[in-house]
């Protein structure tokens, strides 16, 4: 499904390269987790896969798709949620959604239908002609995974999709992730919750420095380290206990 | 299609959600015009009601003195306040108090009969026909001058009319007084109307018409095309706001992942913005037409004209919008958008001759002026309103507004497609 291969990323003002000739292969149908301390590489792998970014050098494909030569076919195809919740906070979630979903070309009854549909699944109907900026954390995050599934995608690009909300949001949330799954479509997501990675994703990738240390099903890399009882003592055993702050 | 629909929908929505934001696009270019035009409809008029206070010291208190001031007090424009002392005078202008001073010398009427008189007896007895004038009267004669004391704050332009007026009248006086030292030496009978002082060369002012009436210039149609174009090219800071804004709550990124083009996205707020520019200009031109002669201003003459300025005001708007999408293309932040469009419509407007007419300008800049698009609207929309000239007179002007707004909309997507190339 997707074939990565000697990909690097090397920002302009960076000394050192945030992705290093990276090759991976995530197969369709997986859930996928790229794990990381902060500045490992996560969000720039997953930027460069959504097009949002230009590798300095490499290449990859989803479903045998490049941004080269099928830009648009490739982008109908994948759906991202950015870290940030990127609406628009003075229109409401249904205008978001409406304005949103219309880009992937849907209208009519079909959108409509299709809004009203993940409102109501990710609990949120009651809140649809609210404006975004009366929202909690977590109810903007309900709502931008909503935009980015509206047009059904085959594949899914989660960064850190949980990060700052409420249990309650983040199970709704993880829940219909699963259900999207089930139905077909495979999921690629970071985050710096071990535990729910380790309940959620069928494989994952530690990356530290722009490189993939380890990569396997979480309980098969935590039956490598004896010592380790979950997916954190792994994790800090390939990493290190040291701060990862940077600027 | 829909996605172009969509985009414009939610850029009306984004709009008409911001309340202060739609009061300053629309509120703002009005109170503008309004402000400007009661501020310069007092030069457009030729009986002015507010006169300008002077101070006049006449030492010489003879037939020149008094032809100047009748000439001053003619002209109505001023309301003139006698000063005994031209030290007083002087005083009060340099302090501010006043914009002018004019001090006549003493025995300026006398000295210039009696010049004149010298001069008109030397040329008489060059034909002989009188005795020849002794040379040592001659070097008894000094120059007389008319001080003129101006507010240093006065400007140049203000300077300049009172100092052609008031050498105007004084050569008027030169020659009458010539005249009457001819006909004294001549005849002796005063009554006898020997030389016809009256000018012979006068001038008539011709401006266009349409049918039997005169189009007459006022300050209401100089200002309304030039305000309204400047309201219409500040479009441009709220338009790269909205674009900056984007790109800081990240719904820019998204949208570069979907499928959709980037033309698509600039159409959505090219409509949207236009129908702004020409929400202005109608509310414009009905404050000229009904608002205007209420507030004591002429009253802007639109008929059979209407769809000629909204053509214009289209093209405008269109250059304007290009701009705007240029701007916000480029731009990072709202600090960076926001202080560089309103300084540069401000450039725009005074290369355009929004302020001062491009003839006036020195000759490089009336070149630069020919780049400015509000030079090429301000034209288009003079062409309608005070010159009467047809939809195919129009068209020069317009193609360049329209080329304006292509060429920046290109860069605006090619610029955009490079930075984000993957």
């Amino acid at each position: 499904m997707i074939q990565v291969s000697h990909l690097s990323k090397k920002y302009k003002n960076n000394a050192e390269y945030s992705v290093v000739d990276l090759d991976l292969k995530i197969d369709e149908g997986e859930i996928f987790g790229l794990l990381g301390p902060n500045g490992a590489g996560k969000t720039t792998l997953i930027s460069m896969l959504s097009s949002l970014i230009k590798p300095t050098s490499g290449s990859f494909s989803i479903n045998g798709l490049t941004f080269q030569k099928n830009a648009n076919q490739l982008k109908q195809l994948i759906g991202i949620v950015p870290q940030e919740y990127a609406l628009y906070p003075t229109l409401t979630a249904y205008e978001n959604l409406y304005y949103l979903g219309s880009m992937y070309g849907l209208k009519g009854k079909q959108l409509k239908e299709k809004i009203n549909y993940h409102l109501e699944v990710l609990g949120l109907e009651k809140f649809s002609n609210k404006k975004l900026d009366t929202f909690s954390g977590g109810m903007k995050r309900r709502v931008n995974l909503i935009a980015s599934i509206l047009h059904d995608p085959k594949v899914l690009f989660l960064d850190e999709p949980t990060v700052g909300v409420d249990v309650q949001s983040k199970n709704v949330i993880i829940e219909n992730l699963k259900k999207l799954n089930a139905q077909g479509t495979t999921i690629i997501y970071t985050s710096h919750h071990l535990n729910e990675a380790e309940q959620f994703c069928s494989k994952v990738a530690i990356i530290d420095h722009g490189r993939i240390i380890i990569e396997g099903a979480p309980q098969d890399l935590i039956s490598q380290y004896p010592e380790s009882h979950n997916l954190e003592d792994v994790f800090l055993t390939l990493t290190g206990k040291a701060l990862r702050d940077h600027a | 299609m829909h996605k172009l629909w969509a985009s414009t929908y939610k850029e009306f929505l984004l709009l008409s959600r911001d309340i202060g934001g739609l009061a300053i696009l629309f509120v703002m270019p009005l109170v503008l015009v309004i402000t400007i035009t009661l501020i310069q409809d007092s030069t457009f008029r030729s009986i002015n009601d507010n006169k300008i206070p002077i101070l006049w010291v006449d030492y010489d208190k003879g037939e020149v003195s008094k032809n100047i001031y009748d000439g001053l007090a003619e002209s109505q424009s001023f309301n003139i306040i006698d000063k005994e002392s031209g030290s007083e005078a002087k005083e009060l202008v340099f302090k501010g108090k006043y914009q002018l001073a004019i001090v006549i010398p003493a025995n300026l009427s006398s000295e210039l009969e009696k010049k004149v008189n010298l001069n008109v007896e030397g040329l008489l007895s060059k034909f002989g026909l009188e005795e020849e004038t002794p040379p040592s009267q001659k070097s008894d004669l000094e120059r007389k001058e008319v001080i003129l004391y101006f507010d240093p704050a006065t400007q140049m332009a203000f300077k300049n009319s009172i100092k052609n007026g008031i050498d105007k009248m004084i050569f008027k006086i030169e020659t009458q007084t010539i005249y009457k030292a001819f006909q004294s030496q001549i005849t002796d009978d005063e009554a006898e109307a020997i030389f016809d002082t009256e000018s012979f060369i006068t001038f008539k002012e011709i401006t266009p018409s349409i049918g039997e009436n005169e189009i007459i210039p006022n300050s209401v149609q100089h200002n309304v095309p030039a305000w309204t174009l400047f309201a219409i090219f500040f479009i441009i800071v709220p338009l790269s706001i909205n674009m900056v804004k984007e790109k800081s709550q990240g719904t820019f990124v998204r949208l570069r992942t979907n499928p959709v083009s980037y033309l698509t996205v600039l159409g959505g707020k090219t409509a949207i913005y236009l129908a702004v520019c020409l929400i202005q200009f109608g509310l414009m031109l009905g404050i000229g037409v009904y608002l205007f002669p209420i507030l004591g201003l002429p009253s802007l003459e639109v008929s059979g004209k209407i769809p000629q300025l909204f053509l214009v005001a289209i093209f405008a708007g269109l250059a304007a919008i290009g701009l705007g999408l240029l701007l916000g293309t480029i731009a990072r932040t709202q600090e960076q958008s926001a202080p560089f469009g309103a300084t540069f419509v401000v450039i725009l407007a005074a290369l355009g001759g929004v302020w001062v007419p491009v003839f006036i300008m020195p000759k490089f800049m009336q070149t630069l002026s020919n780049l400015s698009p509000m030079n090429w609207g301000l034209n288009a929309f003079y062409d309608v309103f005070l010159r009467d000239v047809g939809l195919m007179d129009l068209v020069p002007e317009l193609t360049l507004l329209f080329l304006f707004f292509i060429t920046t909309t290109a860069i605006s997507i090619v610029y955009n497609e490079r930075k984000n190339a993957v």
